[in-house]
Order: structure tokens, then sequence, then C-alpha cells
């Protein structure tokens, strides 16, 4: 029973989902439950068939096997059009034929709503994306970030249930890719959707997401939480694609107690059993810079950089070079300790 | 800029063969021995060439429809992602230009004279003789034969062009497959479509060549009666002004279709 009150707060259900095209898997067993209201991020490299999930997802692509739930309905061979679910494209993919206001009243059209009722709501859906008034002017004359945002509007207006994003923030500038992040995570909360969003850029889905799910070669690496994710990766693919780590061989001697570098941790990690190998991730800013003979390790300062909040130093061991985020600068050449806490220390399964 | 010396020779070609006959027809149309005159277009006005320019104009548009009719979905099926061996199709659409096009007429006409081929087969098959030849329909299907390739290039070319994320587009937004078609595949492939229609019509409205080997005299064109006067009857002034009048409806159709065309913002061949 509580089973079952769990999955109504799912809409969109994924069960062992794979698409192969020729004879190479894009997708290899994708499970997954996608909550109402959620800010869900696909996140992972390119060729990692995150596009690929989505296309399935909207309708544009069919599974070679699993199903697709839609509030507790499989719709895996469903056209798109009869999916309540719209779609943001890569490259806005406006109609050049039409001007604004007839591109987002398409599919209001479609359902033949009312005239008056049309220009309403096209009225209403400019405003939400700071664009009154630009309903005759024609695409080409906008801007890449208003297209963005007419394309957006095209798919809000039609109340879906989904609305599904495919890097739809890749062709704009920096800046105004940072402005766009924080306005769709608002237009999100604002009109309380399940915004489904495909990335290729870690910070952004650390920015917007309420759960990330990392992709790689096909499968889920890891879904969570941005903090868990950052925090807590479970493998070391996941630890070096979110945000920058320094991964290293080591063996897991018994619980609590890790050794790398010839140096044995104390840690919190247990349960790899005795004499594991293992990986171990350490984040740049977790390493702590002391004098050489308070350090469990000590190396050189081989560079340092200046990133403008830290500095990025990288320093060399016996047999490893560790990247290390500090404020406190030091000197190229300069012989450092380093100290590591035990809840800094993550102990992943070597893969 | 300072490459434009390398179009002088081209320059030279069209003043000679295009400018210069273009202004010897406009004088020879005004001028009856060096005297202004409008009898020649006066002369227009009789029935027998009214008759024969609105002839020109229905044979031209009815093969023009055709040709598109046909065209539109073959350019669709060649154009659409599943098509393999799409090269072929078009090789066989390609292949007859080739040749020469009075070849290929002259092939049709013997093929399908009162004595020809087909005739000769159907008579084996003791299948009365068909009239093929010497009317309205053979005409037609002359021009279609002849002008079909100039229809389905443009057409494939710019259905080819579509972007596939905005068909997509319009499935997300709610629309099926006809929609879809009506809403955005048909005006986005719109400039191809008029591209086709003006090198379908043009070519179609001036022929004298098909009417001549497949309408056998009987069918006259208005590319007939200009063919006339400059090889038969030798009324030069009354042939210029009859190409001048037929200039200017072919003008003006590319002037009309062109506007057109640019309301639909594409890029088409004017």
């Amino acid at each position: 029973m509580t089973d079952k009150t769990i999955e109504k707060d799912y809409i969109i259900d994924l069960k062992n989902i794979c698409k192969s095209f020729d004879d190479t898997y894009v997708l290899n067993g994708i499970s997954m439950y996608i909550r109402r209201n959620e800010f869900l991020t696909l996140l992972g490299p390119s060729g990692c068939g995150k596009t690929t999930l989505l296309r399935i997802i909207g309708g544009f692509e069919q599974p070679s096997g699993g199903e697709v739930y839609f509030e507790g309905e499989n719709i895996a061979s469903l056209p798109p059009y009869k999916r309540k679910i719209n779609t943001v494209f890569q490259k806005y993919a406006l109609f050049p034929h039409m001007n604004v206001e007839e591109n987002i009243a398409f599919g209001l059209h479609i359902k033949k709503l009312d005239k008056k009722l049309i220009r309403k709501k096209v009225s209403e859906i400019l405003e939400l994306v700071d664009l009154q008034g630009f309903e005759k002017r024609s695409v080409d004359s906008l801007s890449g970030g208003q297209q963005q945002r007419i394309a957006i509007a095209r798919a809000l207006v039609n109340e879906p249930e989904v609305l599904l994003l495919d890097e739809p923030l890749g062709a704009l500038d920096l800046k105004l890719r940072k402005g766009m992040q924080l306005e769709l995570k608002k237009i999100q909360q604002k009109i309380g959707i399940t915004f489904i969003y495909v990335t290729h850029d870690q910070e952004e889905a650390l920015t917007m997401s309420d759960t990330i799910a990392i992709m790689h070669e096909g499968k889920i690496q890891q879904i969570g939480t941005p903090v868990d994710i950052y925090n807590e990766p479970k493998n070391a693919f996941v630890a070096d694609f979110i945000g920058e780590s320094n991964i290293l061989s080591g063996m897991m001697l018994r619980d609590y107690l890790v050794e790398f570098q010839g140096v044995v941790f104390p840690c919190v990690d247990r349960g790899f059993g005795e004499n594991t190998p293992v990986d171990v991730v350490v984040r740049p800013e977790d390493v702590q810079l002391v004098s050489e003979k308070e350090g469990m390790l000590s190396g050189r300062v081989e560079s340092v950089t200046f990133k403008g909040v830290h500095y990025e130093m990288m320093i060399r061991t016996d047999a490893f070079v560790w990247t290390v985020h500090s404020t406190l600068m030091s000197k190229v050449g300069e012989i450092t300790g380093m100290v590591i806490q035990p809840e800094d220390i993550h102990i992943m399964k070597r893969r | 800029m300072y490459r434009k010396s390398l179009a002088y020779p081209y320059l030279i070609w069209a003043a000679i063969f295009i400018a210069a006959p273009l202004l010897l027809i406009v004088y020879f149309s005004f001028f009856k021995d060096g005297v202004f005159t409008l009898h020649n277009y006066q002369k227009f006005l009789e029935d027998y060439y009214i008759e024969a320019l609105i002839r020109s104009i229905h044979l031209a548009f009815v093969s023009t429809v055709i040709c598109l009719v046909m065209a539109y979905p073959l350019a669709m099926i060649l154009s659409s992602r599943q098509m393999t061996n799409k090269e072929i199709i078009l090789l066989l659409v390609v292949l007859p230009m080739w040749m020469n096009s009075l070849l290929r007429t002259y092939a049709w006409a013997s093929l399908l004279e009162n004595n020809g081929v087909i005739n000769s087969i159907l008579n084996a098959l003791n299948v009365p003789k068909v009239q093929f030849l010497y009317g309205n329909g053979a005409v037609i299907f002359g021009m279609v034969y002849n002008f079909f390739p100039f229809m389905v290039l443009p057409i494939y070319n710019v259905l080819c062009k579509i972007d596939r994320s905005l068909v997509e587009a319009s499935y997300d937004l709610g629309a099926n497959k006809i929609t879809t078609f009506r809403r955005v595949i048909l005006p986005l492939s719109m400039p191809g479509v008029i591209t086709g229609m003006i090198m379908v019509f043009m070519p179609a409205l001036t022929t004298f060549l098909i009417t001549r080997l497949l309408g056998g005299g009987k069918v006259i064109l208005i590319g007939n009666i200009i063919e006339e006067q400059f090889t038969r009857t030798r009324d030069m002034g009354f042939g210029s002004a009859v190409s001048m009048i037929l200039m200017l409806i072919v003008l003006g159709t590319l002037s009309f279709m062109s506007k057109k065309d640019s309301l639909d913002k594409g890029g088409g061949l004017f």
C-alpha cells in the first residue's frame, strides 16, 4: 500500500529502457522515475545517451525495449502529438514563416481554442517570459536569448504536465546563460510543473536542479540531489564529472581505515571488507595546507594559478599530482604539508 | 571589386547576343520602313491570335499543374529520411535531360504515331488503333514529359533543407501528420514550388517544338505563331510584336511569382 501512494507522486516512470542504433547500444537498461513538479536534470558528457532518453520521453524515438509510464499509463508507442508533454528544442525550432504570436499560438490553434482566449493566453505567456508586446515581431528579428524565451513560451502556453528541455542554453553566451538559468528555475517554481532538462554543463545542473541523474555510456551512474551528488559521488566517474577531484587508488584495510600514498588515513566509510582495493576521491577544496611537519602528506608545489576566489595549486607527492584549492598562496618550489579530514575522504568501489 | 574585369567577356557576349537582338525586336515591332506604327500590335488583336495566346496559357497551366501534382509527392518521398537508393530514382528523373529535347520529342512522335510503334503493337493484339497525337492531350503530355524534372528538383531541394526539428516541434505542439504538412512543410516548401512552377510554365508557354511534333500543326500556340512569322510569312514586324507581348506576359508572371516567393521568405530561384 505504501508503495502505491509513493507511485502516485511519480509522473514519469521509466522501466528498463534500452535503445540501440544499428548494433550499438545508446541506452542500456535505464530505470528511473520522475516526480511531479520536480526539476530533473539528465547530466552527462556528449554521447552518453541523455538526449536519446529525452527524445524517448518526448516520443520522437521509440525505445528498442522497456516501458515509459506517464501517470501510470504505458506511452512508449504513443506519437508525440498525443502526449501531454512539450519540448524546448536545442536550436529553438521556431517556425520561420510565422511571427511570434503565430508561433506561440500554434498549439492552441490546433486545440481549436477561441481566438480571443488564444490572444489572451499569448500575451500572458509573453509576460511570463518578459517579452510583452513582441506579438507581431518576426522570429528572425529576435536575438538568441529572445528566441529562446519564445521557444519556452510556445511550449508552456500549452500547459503541459512535463516540459522537456534539450540543452536549451547551449547557444547563448556565458552571461546570458547564467541569467536564463535563474529565470528558468523561477518559471518552473512559479508554474509548478515537471521540468526534465538535458545538459552537459555540470555547473548548470548543480545550479538549477532538484534532482540530477548522471549518465555515462547509456547507463545512469547516480541519481540524487545536487548536494548529495557533489558530496557523496558513488563512483570515480561521477566524482570526476561533477567538479574537480583527486582520484587515487587505495586499499581499504578495514572499516574506517584506508591506505593510499603509503599513508593510513582514518575515514568514515565502512562495509567494503578487509584489504579491498578501492578508489579514493578527495575534492581539491578539502585538502588543507599546513607546514611540512604537521602534514599527513607532503609535496612540492609545482604551479600556482589565481582563480579569483581561490588559488589552484598543483602539488607533487611521490606518485601523484594533487589539485588543491586554497585561499592561502604557497610559492612554487615550496615543500608543503597536507591534511585531509576523515569526512572529506570519499571511498568508492573500484570500477 | 578588382576582379570585375573577369566579367567583361560575358558582358560583351550579352551585349551582342542578348541586348542587341532585344533592341532589334523592339525596333521591328514599332517601326515599318522607318516609320513609327502600332499596326503590328493591332494585328495581334484578331481572334485567331488571341485564341492562340489563351490556348498557350491554358495548356502551359494545365501542364504545370499536372507536373506539380506528380512531382510534389515524389519529392516528398525522395526527401524522407527512411528513403534508400534515392540517388537511383533522382538519376532516373534527371536522365532524360541528358538527351536533346528535340530527339526525345521525335522519339515520342514516332512511338505514338498513327502507324507508330505502339499502334503496331495494339494492332497485333487486335485492339483498334488509337489516335494519340495531334491534339491538346498529346501536347500536354509532351510538355509534362519534357519539363517534369524542372518541377521535381527545386521542390526536392527545398524539402531536403527543411530543418527536421521544425517538423518535430509541430508534432510536439499537438499537430498530427496532416496538420504538420499543411501548416509547416507546405508553407516552408513554397519557394521550391514557385521556382518549379516558373521553370515549367515558362518553357511550356513558349514552346513551338512540342506542338509542331506532337500537335502535328493542328494545335497552334503562340510560339508557333512567332516561328511562322520569322520562317514562313517573313513578317518580322508582327513576329517581333508577338514576341514582345509574350515577353511582357513572362515578365508579369515572374514578378508576380517572385513577389509571392519573397512573402514566403524563401530562397527561390529569382
